[in-house]
């Protein structure tokens, strides 16, 4: 035997399941706004974390690279262009940028527990962290030296003779590139002894 | 009673006067003016007071290289060396100029003697004593000498 259903909750059932043409933009409009808030926070974030202030907030960086890079060309020098912090070490464009962060975000580990919270520490570690760095940049054929020091641009007459040299051969064939050359140049060097060519 | 007071003072007194008569011996001391042919490089300001820093030597980013200006000179170094780390971990100077280096760098290789010890013997790597590249070569700006000098270039060993 079948119960009669009250009118009342046919048509209550009838609203709940049919949405409302209006509905669906509602919804529309809210993922839209939501996506903004939540896309534009996390780039946000991800900029404010890409910032020397940020950078030099913890006093691991601040007291060592940071205070070492400020007598290099890369800080001052007679134009008063300058590179910071993540000039150099994350990269520029998006996708390796979410790799890097992403990697780095293992760094919050080693300050929590202290892995170079002292000068001490910082140079023990200072050969490992170096050539990490020296590695991801012969990798990447030293992508975030290249997003401002453009080969194309470079004129070699301009150069000093044994620069323009090395320039023209091993760096235009694509046999060395940048960092192969030039370590140490915005941060001291750690012990050199078993690294090729020092 | 009287009388002992007064020898009790004689201590203090003394002590004075040893104390004035020092300070009168100092300040003459002190009053004999300086010889008038001796005066330091840094001029003849008082100690107290702070000159004016000369204006800072600008040194060439590269030049050719100078000629030596008198027998046993460390040759100057005719580029710029900004920036160049000479510390116990490294040594910018010989990723260029140490003998393994210099030919693919086209740089001058350092001298033999540089791998000597102080005991005479060639070592395999840069002697320690001579690892400090600019105790002894500099690089030039346009400065006058500070003192005279009776530097002669090689040359003058030929002379009678």
């Amino acid at each position: 035997m079948k119960l009669p259903i009250p009118e009342f909750l046919k048509r209550y059932w009838h609203f709940l399941t049919r949405p409302l043409a209006l509905a669906l933009w509602i919804i529309l409009a809210f993922g839209f706004f939501a996506g903004i808030i939540f896309w534009g926070g996390f780039n946000t974030m991800m900029e404010m974390s890409n910032t020397e202030a940020f950078c030099t907030s913890c006093h691991e960086m601040r007291d060592n690279v940071f205070e070492e890079m400020k007598t290099t060309i890369h800080y001052s020098n007679r134009s008063g262009v300058r590179a910071s912090c993540p000039d150099c070490h994350v990269p520029h464009e998006w996708t390796h940028k979410i790799v890097r962060k992403v990697q780095a975000s293992k760094e919050l580990w080693g300050k929590i527990t202290g892995k170079i919270d002292t000068p001490r520490k910082f140079e023990e570690h200072r050969l490992q962290m170096a050539m990490r760095e020296w590695d991801r940049m012969k990798k990447n054929d030293s992508r975030e030296c290249r997003n401002c020091h453009n080969f194309d641009s470079m004129d070699f007459s301009l150069q000093s003779k044994r620069a323009a040299h090395m320039h023209s051969t091993a760096l235009a064939s694509g046999e060395l590139t940048c960092i192969d050359c030039h370590k140490g140049i915005a941060h001291k060097l750690p012990d050199m002894s078993g690294v090729p060519g020092w | 009673m009287k009388r002992r007071t007064v020898s009790l003072l004689w201590l203090p007194a003394s002590v004075a006067i040893v104390y004035l008569a020092s300070i009168a011996v100092l300040q003459g001391a002190d009053n004999q003016p300086p010889p008038e042919d001796v005066e330091s490089l840094r001029g003849s300001e008082p100690v107290g007071e702070v000159p004016a820093a000369p204006e800072l030597k600008k040194y060439p980013k590269e030049r050719v290289p100078m000629d030596l200006q008198y027998v046993g000179q460390p040759p100057l170094i005719p580029h710029s060396i900004r920036g160049y780390e000479i510390t116990a971990n490294s040594n910018k100077c010989l990723t260029c100029h140490a003998l393994e280096n210099a030919k693919s760098a086209r740089a001058p290789g350092i001298g033999i003697s540089h791998y000597r010890g102080r005991d005479g013997k060639i070592l395999a790597d840069v002697s320690p004593s001579r690892y400090f590249c600019t105790q002894c070569h500099v690089p030039q700006a346009n400065a006058k000498p500070l003192v005279p000098n009776t530097y002669e270039p090689v040359e003058s060993l030929k002379k009678p």
